[in-house]
């Protein structure tokens, strides 16, 4: 079944083409990396899978919606599609058990006592349960990220996106990000990355998608493609993998 | 009849000073509750609101309190409404304090960083919600120093009603200053007065400056 299908979908930021008709299709329980150069088009596909962008055409379905623009119908999609920024973005007058019970309480409308069980759950997923208390400014940029992350799982989404969630960490707290990461693959989540972090995508990700000036340049296996890499630009990029 | 500036005389500037102080409490409420909604007016999506809005606070900001004050004088006069003059200087001072603080509250949701809206969307909250939970509580904390400041301004601004022949602080200290042929006297007390008031206003805003610039502490 898929989860995600993309079909020609084409963004403009004023006269700049961001991205030339991108088609692609996820699978459920599908990893996908999504690697290229600064200003090649991957952040803002990955913004436009729920809604943060708006596309200039093609199609977008996730999670068994349709993409729309009209507020109820986007809001039901991103019920069901979490994301997570590159500055975790938590809010900074809650508390982590506040930030991770809000959106579960007010947009799904379940029970505060069962928020907080969930929040508890997800809290626990990413290794933090005793932080519960702690507000945002008094914990480490990867505690805040593993923040982030289960406050989007709470909502169970069936569908996460990764807005180059490692890229404002320090290397020794990137790995904590990334141990919940590959934990949340193993676990079956459909996830999309957009990331930096090469031997992340090789050893975690199915599919790698290499974003070249707004089009999927090469795509396939994870491992196949960074073992033998097939288009010039991506031997360039795989040799030299940082921006 | 005060002859000379005695506990009597006092008594009445303090007794005066009430007005000052109901008169600073109304306009904060009623201009609050009026600031309120235009801010969220001047930060809504529909851009008929956010020109309306931007038109009242310009008009607001670019007229002297004195003409508002007559304004809504003789306006409540024309409608026909016979009120004491308590009421015009408050409708008068409502407006003004509405569109100040409309403006301030305007400039601390729009210093929200945008990330918070993209993240609380995300979270499929609906704009209302996201107000409510996410800007509302973080612009507050941006707004409380230049809110109580304002107050502080308003305070001193509405010695202006004394010309309606409202009797408050400013004008008893003239009537008193008549009376007892003491003007620098009389009028060191008021001033007094104004600062008993003011002093603890600025106070706490500098107290909350402090306490506002760290979350967790506060």
């Amino acid at each position: 079944m898929a989860m995600l299908r993309v079909e020609d979908v084409r963004k403009s930021f004023g006269p700049v083409e961001v991205l030339r008709g991108i088609s692609l299709t996820v699978g459920q329980g599908d990893v996908v990396a999504l690697v290229g150069r600064s200003g090649s088009g991957k952040s803002t596909l990955l913004r436009c899978l729920n809604g943060l962008e708006v596309t200039d055409g093609g199609r977008i379905e996730i999670a068994g919606h349709t993409m729309s623009y009209e507020a109820q119908k986007l809001r039901e999609l991103r019920k069901d599609v979490g994301i997570v920024f590159q500055s975790f973005n938590l809010f900074p007058h809650m508390t982590v058990l506040e930030n991770i019970v809000l959106a579960p309480c007010v947009a799904k409308g379940i029970s505060k006592q069962e928020a907080q069980s969930i929040a508890r759950d997800m809290l626990a997923k990413v290794g933090l349960s005793d932080r519960s208390d702690a507000y945002p400014e008094q914990l480490s940029g990867g505690q805040q990220q593993r923040v982030a992350i289960a406050r989007s799982l709470a909502m169970k989404p069936k569908v996460m996106l990764f807005d180059e969630v490692t890229s404002a960490l320090d290397p020794e707290l990137t790995g904590e990000v990334l141990v919940v990461l590959e934990k949340l693959a193993s676990d079956g989540m459909t996830m999309l990355l957009v990331t930096h972090e090469m031997a992340f995508a090789k050893s975690v990700a199915t599919t790698t998608i290499f974003m070249h000036e707004g089009r999927i340049h090469e795509s396939g296996e994870s491992q196949e493609m960074f073992t033998r890499p097939k288009t010039k630009e991506f031997k360039q990029f795989v040799g030299q993998p940082l921006h | 009849m005060i002859s000379e500036f005695d506990a009597n005389a006092f008594l009445f500037l303090l007794k005066s000073a009430q007005w000052t102080v109901m008169l600073t409490l109304t306009a904060t409420l009623m201009g609050g509750v009026a600031g309120l909604v235009i801010a969220l007016a001047r930060v809504s999506h529909k851009a008929l609101l956010r020109r309306a809005a931007t038109f009242y606070i310009g008009v607001i900001q670019g007229v002297p309190v004195l003409v508002i004050l007559f304004l809504a004088f003789f306006g409540v006069a024309r409608l026909g409404l016979d009120l004491p003059a308590f009421f015009a200087a408050a409708l008068a001072m409502s407006l003004f304090a509405s569109g100040y603080l409309a403006e301030i509250w305007r400039g601390a949701i729009q210093s929200v960083p945008k990330p918070q809206w993209e993240a609380s969307t995300s979270l499929a909250l609906t704009r209302l919600q996201q107000f409510r939970y996410i800007i509302i509580p973080q612009a507050i904390r941006i707004a409380l120093p230049p809110t109580v400041g304002f107050l502080v301004q308003l305070v001193k601004n509405t010695s202006i009603v004394s010309i309606l022949g409202v009797v408050e602080l400013a004008r008893a200290g003239q009537i008193l200053s008549v009376a007892t042929f003491q003007p620098f006297l009389v009028f060191v007390a008021t001033a007094a007065l104004y600062f008993a008031i003011c002093f603890p206003l600025s106070q706490i805003s500098r107290r909350l400056e402090v306490k506002l610039s760290g979350y967790a502490k506060g």
